[in-house]
């Protein structure tokens, strides 16, 4: 199966280059190994998309994927595995079937950091959480805690601290990352305990989780804190591993690219959240999806 | 056949007393990887003759969302002769949710 340009990623970048591919006349194919609409889904209102005073996630990344669809983008749920290059050509491996296209378009997106501790997978979803405003409803009157020190740690805590017993704010430095205004509204909660220079070392718990273990930086000191629940807020990662031969990667495994969306491969292009950037938005990844898309566009002319 | 929406007073006659395994699909309004699912649950009911699906409103059954632990939405359940066989949860692709369950 031969295409002009394959997507990797249907979240807001993957599905904004696919419309500017089909739009250029270009046959597109977007490779999904989940659902569409990336993190955005997780998001109950957006308010801060040009255009559009407010609508929720699920609708805006709905509307585009019809958008996408309608005007003529395939989008197939297949993981992509391996991507090799075969002369002029571009082979898209997937577990099912093997895909051929002239340019790339790596939209892969971001993922909530974990903790990387032992059972922290077998643990999501039975006390675990990456999502404060989507789980957090189940933990009423529970003592959870929140790991974490950036804006969404203190948002989560302070959501948190409205319906559960008692909220732990682990931290693990000193000082908060995140807005002053936020931090002070959590100090003047009672049932919020702030537990800082500690990292949270251990998930306990037999089917779910019963408390974690934190250590005092300094001290060395481990301490069990019971908790139902734990809401991990420790920032983004990419998950470019299956690429890592392909493309240049930084440190943190985004891929290396600038403002026009190109990579250290020719023909392959990258778009969103999954590349080096400043700022990572839902404006900035359509906008990454137009540029990359046109620059393949360009790159498929010229070969 | 359509998803039976499912509450603590129909749970015994729909689920426990069902005579074919049941997938409940535990879900809310507010949740939007919830939203993408139940179209994807529907489909299923369509073409699954031998299943049957139910959807537990979180919100409005709470109690039945503590009976199964839910503590994640959405999360699916597979019910088999009154006893839960399989579990899963998080948005994913109809295929998956498929081969995660055997039908």
């Amino acid at each position: 199966m031969m295409y002009d340009i394959i997507i990797v990623g249907a979240g807001p970048a993957g599905l904004s280059a696919a419309i500017y591919g089909v739009r250029s006349g270009k046959s597109v194919l977007v490779l999904e190994k989940s659902t569409y609409g990336g993190q955005i889904i997780n998001t109950p209102e957006v308010e801060n998309y040009p255009g559009i005073q407010k609508i929720s996630g699920y609708e805006f990344a709905t509307n585009l994927y019809n958008q996408a669809v309608n005007l003529g983008a395939e989008v197939v749920y297949e993981e992509v595995t391996a991507i090799e290059e075969q002369g002029e050509l571009k082979k898209v491996v997937t577990k099912d079937h093997v895909y051929e296209c002239h340019s790339v378009i790596l939209a892969t997106g971001a993922r909530n950091r974990r903790l990387g501790l032992d059972r922290e997978e077998e643990l999501t979803g039975a006390g675990v959480s990456y999502c404060a405003t989507c789980d957090g409803m189940f933990f009423r009157g529970k003592d959870v805690a929140v790991a974490g020190g950036g804006n969404t740690a203190l948002e989560d805590a302070l959501f948190l601290s409205n319906y559960c017993k008692t909220v732990y704010l682990i931290h693990r430095r000193e000082e908060f990352r995140g807005e002053k205004k936020i931090l002070d509204a959590l100090r003047e909660k009672e049932n919020v305990v702030f537990i800082l220079n500690a990292n949270v070392i251990r998930l306990n718990g037999e089917d779910r989780l019963s408390s974690v273990t934190v250590k005092d930086k300094n001290t060395g000191e481990e301490k069990d804190i019971p908790v139902s629940g734990i809401f991990v807020a420790i920032g983004q990662e990419p998950v470019n591993q299956p690429f890592e031969d392909l493309v240049k990667m930084d440190d943190h495994g985004y891929i290396i690219s600038g403002e026009e969306c190109g990579t250290s491969m020719e023909g392959v292009f990258t778009a969103g959240d999954c590349r080096t950037k400043q700022v990572r938005q839902l404006t900035t990844a359509a906008s990454d999806g137009a540029v990359a898309a046109l620059q393949a566009c360009n790159y498929i002319s010229g070969v | 056949m359509s998803v039976v929406v499912i509450t603590k007073e129909n749970f015994d006659a729909e689920v426990m007393q069902a005579d074919k395994p049941v997938i409940i699909d535990f879900w809310a309004a507010w949740c939007g990887p919830c939203q993408m699912m139940g179209p994807v649950v529907e489909e299923l009911a369509d073409e699954i003759q031998d299943v049957k699906f139910g959807k537990i409103n979180v919100d409005e059954q709470p109690e039945l969302a503590a009976k199964f632990g839910v503590m994640s939405i959405p999360t699916f359940i597979m019910m088999k002769d009154g006893k839960e066989v399989k579990k899963t949860m998080g948005a994913m692709p109809k295929s998956e949710l498929a081969a995660y369950f055997g039908i």
